[in-house]
């Protein structure tokens, strides 16, 4: 069985560690923040100027003032501090993060992602994106293996324009956990039930299979 | 006015002097603190050919999307335009010239201009369509792409609390691009919840300092919310 989105949230969840200050994009990324593992301390930053992010206000806490990145209302979680669009992003290009999730159109063994624009479709820009490939070491990319009509979004090259270059180095679908390096994409981790042959199927980038493929393990 | 004393009696003196043409930087993220009632003067002026800065235009019928019926929007430079149908309409038809810029570099952007750095190394689009036609360079085995900074011949910005010299603070993440455009105006006008005298603010909790603010307004907030998201108390 292919992950559900909260699925996907949850394997991302197993990667966050004690101390970690993180990034979430937008969609299954954001919900990676219900599973932080039980004794671990996360700090989630909001590139909006918001390090500390806390959960949905009740109506009587709502603030107009406090948005996240997707510009819904938020709270601040305690020790959060709060600064202006080009400090937020001085964390983010100065490598300060210690992880991003992100989704993607497509992705390909060189690193490369395409997630803010499909050129003849409606654009409507890549926020903060760009800065968060380009600045995290460590990202992870979530997103479908295949579209509906079972085309790999995981290429030898993408064919979308660019968000990033050579910058992503670990994907998470809802088949598959893999990583990219020396120009493949390394299979490590399937969804369960989901077989390897499946999941060569749609990978359309060159694929390194090892003898024994774990399957993913859910608390 | 007298001294450093920036408070102006109308929103028409705060704007004085924004004619066609012109470049207009503004703070916000989304709806969030957004200097709403500077662009609703800027709509009542009809100030038309502006080249417009900010991270994004608004919505159909409140903040920098009420400029756009009326065609006053020639370009606009932002990271993210999604919410705004008239927007799509003009930008599709060709009728509205849209930069797409990253975020951070946006923000950086501002900051230098306001800085007198004229332009930056930024890893950030190197690669990418942003890249096309800018100057490339490696450093210390790493690609970087050359960015121009932004100053604006006017800036609008929303601070919550000033006082009369335009020491200004921010709430919350209102804050996010207005500090920058503060900066990088060659007039900044900020509207305010509230003026207090000089002396009555915390020099050490002053986040944009006077130097940077040409004109000041108390005015009255709608303070509209995009994403109302809520959980059960």
């Amino acid at each position: 069985m292919a992950l559900s989105r909260e699925q996907i949230a949850q394997r991302v969840a197993q990667e966050l560690k004690d101390g970690y200050y993180v990034n979430l994009g937008i969609g299954i990324p954001t919900l990676v923040a219900n599973y932080v593992p039980k004794g671990i301390e996360v700090m989630l930053q909001s590139e909006n100027g918001l390090l500390g992010m806390g959960q949905f206000p009740t109506e009587a806490e709502i603030d107009a003032d406090l948005i996240n990145a997707g510009k819904q209302t938020v709270t601040m979680a305690k020790g959060a501090s709060i600064f202006d669009s080009a400090e937020s992003f001085a964390m983010i290009r100065g490598g300060h993060v210690d992880l991003t999730v992100l989704g993607a159109f497509e992705v390909d063994v060189n690193g490369n992602i395409a997630s803010y624009m499909i050129p003849g479709k409606l654009i409507k820009g890549m926020g903060g994106a760009m800065d968060l490939v380009a600045g995290a070491e460590n990202i992870i990319v979530t997103m479908t293996h295949a579209s509906k009509h079972g085309e790999s979004k995981l290429l030898p090259a993408c064919t979308l324009p660019l968000t990033g270059k050579n910058c992503i180095k670990k994907v998470l679908t809802d088949l598959a956990l893999l990583e990219i390096k020396h120009g493949k994409f390394h299979l490590l981790e399937r969804a369960p039930g989901v077989s390897v042959e499946e999941i060569a199927n749609l990978t359309a980038g060159e694929l390194i299979i090892p003898a024994h493929v774990p399957e993913m393990r859910f608390a | 006015m007298a001294g450093f004393d920036k408070v102006v009696s109308s929103y028409q003196e705060a704007l004085a002097g924004l004619e066609d043409n012109m470049t207009v930087l503004a703070g916000g993220f989304g709806l969030c603190g957004i200097p709403e009632n500077l662009i609703a003067e800027i709509k009542r002026k009809g100030t038309k050919g502006l080249t417009v800065v900010s991270n994004n235009c608004g919505v159909d019928d409140f903040g920098l999307g009420i400029l756009l019926p009326n065609r006053q929007i020639k370009k606009i430079i932002a990271s993210y335009v999604g919410e705004n149908a008239e927007f799509e309409r003009q930008m599709m038809a060709g009728e509205l010239e849209v930069e797409l810029t990253p975020q951070g570099t946006l923000a950086e952007k501002m900051r230098a201009g306001g800085a007198g750095i004229p332009a930056f190394y930024t890893a950030t689009g190197y690669g990418t369509p942003v890249a096309e036609g800018k100057e490339e360079r490696n450093f210390n085995g790493r690609n970087y792409i050359l960015e121009p900074a932004i100053v604006g011949d006017f800036a609008i910005v929303k601070a919550w609390k000033a006082d009369r010299y335009g020491n200004l603070v921010f709430r919350k993440t209102a804050r996010n691009f207005n500090p920058l455009a503060a900066t990088a105006g060659k007039i900044t006008v900020v509207e305010v919840e509230h003026i207090v005298e000089p002396g009555e603010l915390d020099p050490d909790q002053i986040h944009t300092p006077g130097i940077y603010v040409n004109r000041l307004i108390q005015g009255t907030f709608e303070k509209r919310i995009e994403q109302r998201t809520i959980r059960q108390a």
